[in-house]
């Protein structure tokens, strides 16, 4: 049975040349760039070139990115950053939306428990968070802004580039989190107009486990790994050399080929989404336009989604679910409560996500295994025998 | 592996599915909100549990224990399917994540269910300490 990986958005596979700029590094170019001799210097060397690479196809200056141990930290970095800015003028009110990664929504809550006020903006039933509602939410006590650049589950591309204009006439910092924007739509922190981003390596085919942090020049940048004098003393610890140097060789490959990879995967998804919505009673959850090439989200009313995946992957096919059982909590994913599907039926979600690999064979597949799991799954359903009986009215149309 | 292979055995091919259109006793427990339903279905003769199925709405390990809890009752007498633990059903299933425990709870309690409609059809008396509510669940409580 071939495997059919249809969860790039969770992370995807490592690139052959992500791993080929990798492999030198561990068994030839294995210096510490701290070290002055020249097995550490060619080590120093590489982590520049790979900072300039990041830089370049961010529109930015080295200087501007700090390396990172991944998408999370970026984040974390980037809010208590805003945070401890805004506290040295008294400031320390934060904005962000109720559909940020837990990353985000994580860090926030920390930062309530340490004297801050939170503001979460709701979403439409697309998942778009209204530019206006951020101006309005401004205050005069308000530090930071942070609404992501295109969210994980549904894939809705949020109008940042508009946020971050109300942010700068506002004179309130502006970061998004654009770990899956990244490598997969065009991303330049100057036309964004941001003063932070994170991004991730392993969510554009580089390696796990690093990341970085965009900080526009001039930004004093809180450190939340202390030690050694890394990244400007901005993140201590001995640079991940082959993961800044394979991250910054994917986000090279997929940068040079962005708008051939667009264009593939969005016909892929428009495939998947129009083969998908003749199952009846099927809703597609984020916006049909300005939405992740990649990303197929779908709910189906009767069903619960972890039993629909685990019945996937028994046919090859690997998905995604925001079922409560699937999040480990007793609630169902909280993307989905916030564009107001209820929980009966947040509990039936598919999330779909592809990337350049997957081939159109591959969409049909998916197109004929989904139904058959999602009817099969129906018949020995309780709930659906009472939507079909008329004893329970349906939700989804 | 998240599952146990008793436990996809159980889910890719679950037993007794489906329903009895004359049951003599219907049990339903969960709740949609929670993202578990079990429906469980009794064909009573002579005190002995003749046919039995079930439905359920939920994940894998829901439908597993469902179709477990069914296999351990079919065939027993009334009284032996209301000893039916929710314990057993892990064990039988050679073991369930320590997050999904609460659906072996709700197949034991579907078969209670089940058990008590058919007394209260068939006006037969019972100590209603046998019915007490194991499932702990804030949105099933609501």
């Amino acid at each position: 049975m071939n495997t059919i990986y249809a969860d790039n958005a969770a992370t995807t596979k490592i690139s052959k040349t992500a791993l080929a700029a990798m492999l030198p590094c561990f068994e030839e170019n294995y210096g510490n760039p701290s070290s002055l001799h020249t097995v550490g210097q060619n080590a120093a060397e590489a982590l520049f070139n790979a900072r300039r690479t990041v830089a370049e196809c961010l529109g930015c200056d080295p200087k501007e990115i700090i390396f990172t141990g991944g998408g999370s930290e970026a984040d974390n970095q980037a809010l208590l950053t805003g945070a401890e800015l805004g506290a040295r003028k008294g400031k320390k009110h934060i904005i962000s939306d109720a559909i940020e990664h837990h990353a985000v929504l994580h860090s926030l809550k920390r930062l309530e428990k340490l004297g801050y006020e939170v503001t979460l903006l709701p979403v439409n039933g697309e998942g778009f968070v209204d530019p206006e509602d951020v101006r309005k939410a401004i205050r005069p006590d308000t530090a930071l802004v942070t609404i992501m650049m295109a969210n994980n589950e549904i894939g809705t591309i949020e109008p940042i580039k508009e946020i971050a204009e109300i942010c700068h006439e506002k004179g309130v910092l502006f970061h998004t989190d654009a770990v899956q924007a990244v490598g997969h739509i065009p991303v330049n922190v100057k036309e964004i107009g941001c003063d932070m981003l994170s991004l991730a390596g392993h969510k554009f085919h580089g390696p796990k486990g690093v990341g970085a942090l965009y900080a526009r020049k001039g930004l004093l940048v809180s450190t939340l790994i202390e030690g050694g004098a890394q990244e400007r003393g901005k993140r201590a610890g001995t640079e991940n050399i082959p993961g800044i140097v394979g991250m910054a060789a994917a986000l090279k490959e997929a940068t040079d080929n962005l708008e051939a990879n667009m264009a593939k995967i969005t016909k892929l998804r428009d495939r998947l989404i129009e083969g998908l919505s003749v199952i009846p009673h099927s809703i597609l959850n984020g916006p049909r336009d300005k939405r992740l090439p990649g990303n197929v989200n779908m709910c189906f009313e009767g069903i619960e989604g972890e039993s629909l995946l685990l019945l996937l992957d028994q046919k090859g096919i690997c998905a995604s679910s925001g079922s409560a059982c699937t999040s480990g909590s007793l609630d169902p994913s909280h993307v989905l409560l916030a564009i107001g599907r209820i929980h009966d039926v947040a509990h039936g979600s598919l999330r779909l996500s592809l990337c350049e690999s997957n081939t159109e064979e591959e969409i049909e597949t998916i197109i004929k295994a989904v139904p058959e799991v999602v009817d099969y799954l129906r018949r020995i359903s309780p709930v659906w025998q009472d939507l079909q009986e008329g004893k329970r009215t349906y939700v989804i149309q | 592996m998240l599952y146990s292979e008793k436990v996809m055995d159980h889910f890719t091919h679950p037993r007794n599915v489906g329903t009895i259109e004359d049951a003599d006793g219907v049990g339903e427990v969960g709740n949609a909100k929670c993202g578990d339903i079990m429906k469980i279905f009794l064909k009573i003769k002579d005190g002995i549990i003749d046919d039995v199925k079930f439905s359920t709405f939920g994940c894998g390990s829901a439908i597993a224990s469902s179709s477990m809890a069914t296999e351990m009752i079919k065939g027993k007498p009334v009284s032996e399917a209301l000893e039916l633990t929710n314990k057993a059903v892990v064990e039988a299933l050679d073991g369930l994540p320590a997050h999904k425990i609460h659906c072996s709870v709700l197949a034991e309690e579907a078969v209670k269910a089940a058990v008590k409609d058919y007394y209260d059809k068939n006006g037969i008396a019972y100590d209603p300490e046998l019915f007490k509510d194991k499932h702990d669940c804030e949105h099933c409580g609501e």
